[in-house]
C-alpha cells in the first residue's frame, strides 16, 4: 500500500542474509504509464465481465477474481524477457492476461467451451500456455510453489538465464511445501522470484489471525533468502522491484522474495459474502489506493493524456472484453469425445 | 570361554554379506567399540565394532569372503587369562559346515527376516520381447535398475535423478551406485529430506521439458508427496487440454521389507492404479526391472515405478542387448500351464512361483501371469488365459479391500463369466497394519500354502 512505501523500506536482516532494500518506485515514461493503464484496465474489465457471466450462469464452479491486485502482475511483467516463466494458483485470470494469453481463450475456458485454452477441460483454476511460458493455474494452495521451483531448476539445469515468477498468497505462505521449496531454491541457487501477493485475507482469515510472522518478506530468513516489501498497489513500485529481482536472479544469486502488499476488492470467490471485513475498509482501499486510478491521475496531471484519450483506451478495452465474452458464450461445448483425450500420451 | 564373533545383520533384509576387510590381526588386543572389520551388506559397506574385550585369537572367515551367512562365526576372541593359541582351536576346521547350516537362532532369524526365501526352479517361459538366442547374464534387480538409469542418462541429457541420498551416499539401497561418479552432481541431485517439496520440484522440471527420475527412499515416504504426484503430475496433461504433461518417473522400494512394521510396510500398487493419468509399473524379475525402467524414463507420462527391497538382491537372467526396452502395459506369461491361471506381480510372484512348484507335484499344471504393469492393466492376456484354464487365483501383498485382485476379479466376471468354472479367489495381505513381531508379520503376509489351497479350491481337488 501507499503507506508501506512511506515506511522506511529497508528492513534489517540477520547477518547471514543478504540485505536488500526496496528500490524507489520507477519513473515511468509516458508510454510506460499508458501501457500499464491499458493492461490493468483490461484485467479489471475482464474480471468484471467474468463476474457478470458467473451471475448469469455461463461460468460455473469456483471463480476467483483479481480485481484490485492488477498492479502486481502488470508491474512484474514489465521486467520479463522472452522465455521467463510464470506460475500461480487459482486467482489466475490476471496473470494470464498479463502473459498475453488470448482474452477469448481465457474467457471461453471460464465458460467451459471448446475454444478455451484447455479445450474446456481445465476451467477457471487450471489454464496453461506452453507458448507463452505460463505454467498454470493450480487449484491446490501452495502446490505451485514447488512446481515453480522446479521450473527454475530446469532453467538452471539448462543454464539459460531465464527466471521463474512463482506467485502465491498470504494463505499459501503457511503451507509446508513452500519452505521445503525455499530451502532447495536457496541451496541450489535457483533463479526463482517468490511473489507473495499479500491481499490480507486467506479466504476469510486475516493475516493477523493466521500468521505468526505477518511480515512476509521475512519468510525466507531461515533459508538466507532476502525479501522486500513492495507497495503492490503502485505499478511503478512493482516494476522497480521486479527489475531488481530479475537482475538478482539472472546474476546467479538464487531466489528472492517480493511481498506485494495488495488488496482484493471482491470476495475470495464468487460465492464469498466477505463478511470478515468492513465495507469501509474496502471502500477506503478503492478510493485511496486504487492501482488504475493512480495511473490515470498521473497521466492527466502530467497532461500525457486527455480525458477523451483515456476514454478511448477504455472503449478499446471494453471492445476486447466484449468480443471475448461474446465468443465465450457462443462457442460450442467440447465434443463428447474430448472426455477421453489428453489423459496419457 | 572364548567369545565367538558372529557375522552381524546390519540391514532389515540382510541374509548374508561379504567380509571385505579385517582391520585387526590375530593377536591384537581389542577393546569394546574397536572397529575390527568391514562388511558389505545388501545396502552398504559397514564397520563391525567389537562388543567385548580381549585378544583376537583367530580369524575364521578371511577377508574377501563372499556370501557369509548372518550369525556365522567370523572370528574368535580370547578373554583375559585365556590362552590365545588354544582359544581358536577347532573352530576354523568346522567353519564351513557351520556357515552352511547356520545355528538354530540364525535360521529362525533369517527366515523371519525374509518371509520369502529364494524361489525354486520354475521353467520360465520365453519372453517374446527377447529375441531367441540372446545371451543372458545373471544380474540382480539392483544392478538392473542402476544399469537402466545409467543407460538412459547416457542417451538423453535431459534425464536426471534426484532424491534423498542418491548421490554421495550412493543410494540408500545402492540403486544409484556409481551414477554420481559418471554423471556428476548436476544430474545426480541429493535433496534434503523434503518429499513433498522435491516431488513438486521434479514435476515442475518435467513440465519445463526435463525428464526427472525422482527416487523415494521408500514409497511410504511418498505419501508426503502424493498431492504433487496425483494433482500436479497426473492431471496436468488433461487440465491443459494436452498442452503440457509431466514426463517423470517416481521410483523406489514399495511394500513390506522385513520387520520394519506398519509405517514402512505398505503396497501402493492399488492406490496409484486408481488414478487416470498415471502409469504404474511393478516388476518382479531383473530383466523386467531393466526393460521397463528404461521404458518408463522414455515415457512422456508420469510413471510410478514400484520396486521391492527384498527383490533388490535377487538375481535373474537379463538379456545382453545394447538397448533393451520392454513395453509398458503388457503382462508376461511367466510359465505356461493349462489347469489354473495364477496372476501376480512384484514380490507377489514369489508366492505364485513357489506354489506352482508344489502344485506340479500334485499334478496341477498352473499358468503364471506376471502383470509387470498395473496400469494400464493387460486384461487381454488375463482373459485369454482364463478362457483356457477356466480358473483364476490372484496373488498380491497389498491390503485386500479394493485391491488389484478385486479389480481383476470384477473385470473377469464381466468379460469372461461364462468361461469361469469356479469363483475367482483373491489372495492379499491381511486386513491389518503390518505388525513388527516376526511371527505376526509372517501371518499378515500371504503365504504359499494359501495359494496352494486356493488353487485346490478352484480346481475342486
Amino acid at each position: 500500500m501507499a503507506t508501506a512505501a512511506k515506511k522506511a523500506p529497508a528492513k534489517s536482516r540477520s547477518d547471514k542474509q543478504p540485505n536488500l532494500s526496496a528500490p524507489k518506485p520507477a519513473d515511468f515514461t509516458k508510454e510506460e504509464e499508458l501501457s500499464a493503464y491499458r493492461h490493468m484496465l483490461l484485467i479489471r474489465r475482464f474480471e468484471e465481465k467474468a463476474g457478470q457471466l458467473y451471475g448469469m450462469g455461463f461460468i460455473g464452479g469456483f471463480c476467483h477474481l483479481y480485481i484490485g491486485q492488477e498492479a502486481v502482475v502488470t508491474g512484474m511483467k514489465m521486467a520479463l524477457v522472452e522465455g521467463d516463466q510464470m506460475i500461480t494458483a487459482y486467482r489466475d485470470h490476471g496473470h494470464m492476461l498479463a502473459m498475453e494469453l488470448s482474452p477469448r481463450g481465457v474467457m471461453a475456458e471460464l465458460t467451459g467451451r471448446r475454444g478455451g485454452l484447455s479445450k474446456g477441460k481445465g476451467g477457471s483454476m487450471h489454464m496453461f500456455s506452453k507458448e507463452k511460458h505460463f505454467y498454470g493455474g493450480h487449484g491446490i494452495v501452495g502446490a505451485q510453489v514447488s512446481l515453480g521451483t522446479g521450473l527454475a531448476f530446469a532453467n538452471r539445469y539448462r543454464d539459460n538465464k531465464n527466471v521463474t515468477l512463482t506467485y502465491f498468497g498470504d494463505g499459501a505462505a503457511n503451507q509446508g511445501q513452500v519452505y521445503e521449496s525455499f530451502n532447495m531454491a536457496s541451496l541450489w541457487k535457483l533463479p526463482v522470484i517468490y511473489i507473495i501477493e499479500n491481499n490480507r485475507y486467506a479466504m476469510g482469515t486475516s493475516v493477523s489471525r493466521s500468521s505468526a510472522e505477518t511480515d512476509f518478506s521475512h519468510r525466507g530468513a531461515s533459508f538466507k533468502i532476502p525479501g522486500i516489501q513492495v507497495d503492490g498497489m503502485d505499478v511503478r513500485a512493482v516494476k522497480s522491484a521486479a527489475e531488481l529481482a530479475t537482475e538478482w536472479c539472472r546474476a546467479g544469486n538464487g531466489p528472492l522474495i517480493l511481498e506485494m502488499q495488495t488488496y482484493r476488492y471482491r470476495g475470495h470467490s464468487m460465492s464469498d459474502p466477505a463478511k470478515y471485513r468492513s465495507k469501509e475498509e474496502v471502500q477506503k482501499m478503492r478510493s485511496e489506493h486504487d492501482p488504475i486510478e493512480q495511473v490515470r491521475v498521473r497521466l492527466l496531471d502530467k497532461k500525457w493524456a486527455s480525458e477523451d484519450e483515456l476514454k478511448a483506451v477504455d472503449k478499446e478495452v471494453r471492445d476486447v472484453v466484449a468480443d471475448a465474452a461474446e465468443f465465450a458464450q457462443n462457442d460450442a461445448e467440447p465434443d463428447p469425445s474430448e472426455l477421453w483425450t489428453d489423459i496419457v500420451l | 570361554m572364548p567369545i565367538e564373533i558372529l557375522m552381524p545383520a546390519l540391514s532389515p533384509t540382510m541374509e548374508e554379506g561379504n567380509l571385505s576387510k579385517w582391520l585387526k590381526n590375530e593377536g591384537d588386543k581389542i577393546v569394546a567399540g574397536d572397529v575390527i572389520a568391514e562388511i558389505e551388506t545388501d545396502k552398504a559397506t559397514m564397520e563391525v565394532e567389537a562388543v567385548d574385550e580381549g585378544t583376537l585369537a583367530k580369524i575364521v572367515v578371511p577377508a574377501g569372503t563372499e556370501g557369509v551367512k548372518v550369525n556365522a562365526v567370523i572370528a574368535v576372541l580370547a578373554v583375559d587369562g585365556e590362552d590365545v593359541d588354544k582359544a581358536g582351536e577347532g573352530i576354523g576346521e568346522e567353519e564351513p559346515a557351520k556357515a552352511e547350516a547356520a545355528p538354530a537362532p540364525a535360521a529362525a532369524k533369517s527366515e523371519a527376516a525374509a518371509p520369502v526365501a529364494a524361489a525354486p526352479k520354475t521353467e520360465v517361459a520365453a519372453d517374446p520381447d527377447i529375441p531367441a538366442g540372446t545371451e543372458m547374464v545373471s544380474t540382480t534387480v539392483r544392478e538392473a535398475l542402476r544399469d537402466a538409469m545409467a543407460e538412459e542418462m547416457r542417451r538423453d541429457g535431459d534425464v536426471f535423478v534426484m532424491g534423498e541420498e542418491v548421490a554421495e551416499y550412493q543410494g540408500a539401497y545402492k540403486i544409484t551406485q556409481g551414477l554420481l561418479q559418471e554423471f556428476g552432481p548436476r544430474r545426480v541431485v541429493d535433496t534434503p529430506i523434503t518429499e513433498h517439496g522435491f516431488a513438486g520440484v521434479g514435476v515442475g522440471a518435467a513440465m519445463a521439458g526435463l525428464k526427472p527420475i525422482v527416487e523415494f527412499m521408500t514409497f511410504n515416504f511418498a505419501m508426503q508427496a502424493i498431492d504433487q504426484i496425483i494433482n500436479s503430475a497426473a492431471k496436468t496433461l488433461y487440465m491443459s487440454g494436452g498442452q503440457m504433461g509431466a514426463p517423470i518417473v517416481f521410483r523406489g522400494p514399495n511394500g513390506a521389507a522385513a520387520r520394519v512394521a506398519a509405517q514402512h510396510s505398505q503396497c501402493y500398487a492399488a492406490w496409484y492404479s486408481h488414478i487416470p493419468g498415471l502409469k504404474v509399473v511393478m516388476p518382479y524379475t531383473a530383466a523386467d526391472a531393466k526393460g521397463l525402467l528404461k521404458a518408463a524414463i522414455r515415457d512422456p507420462n508420469p510413471v510410478i515405478f514400484l520396486e521391492n527391497e527384498i527383490l533388490y538382491g535377487h538375481s535373474f537372467e537379463v538379456p545382453k542387448l545394447d538397448d533393451f526396452v520392454l513395453p509398458i502395459g503388457k503382462a508376461r506369461i511367466h510359465k505356461q500351464g493349462k489347469d489354473v491361471t495364477l496372476v501376480s506381480f512384484g514380490i507377489g510372484m514369489t508366492y505364485a512361483v513357489k506354489a506352482e512348484a508344489e502344485l506340479r507335484g500334485m499334478g496341477i499344471d498352473a499358468e503364471i501371469i506376471d502383470l509387470r504393469t498395473i496400469r494400464p492393466l493387460d486384461f487381454d492376456t488375463i482373459i485369454a488365459s482364463v478362457k483356457k484354464t477356466n480358473r483364476l487365483v490372484v496373488v498380491e501383498e497389498g491390503f485386500p479391500q479394493n485391491s488389484v485382485g478385486d479389480h481383476i476379479a470384477n473385470q473377469v466376471s464381466q468379460r469372461a463369466f461364462d468361461f469361469l468354472d469356479a469363483p475367482v479367489i483373491t489372495i492379499a495381505g491381511k486386513d491389518v497394519p503390518m505388525p513388527y513381531a516376526a511371527n505376526l508379520e509372517k501371518l499378515a503376509l500371504p503365504n504359499v500354502g494359501e495359494v496352494v489351497e486356493a488353487v485346490k479350491a478352484v480346481t475342486y481337488r
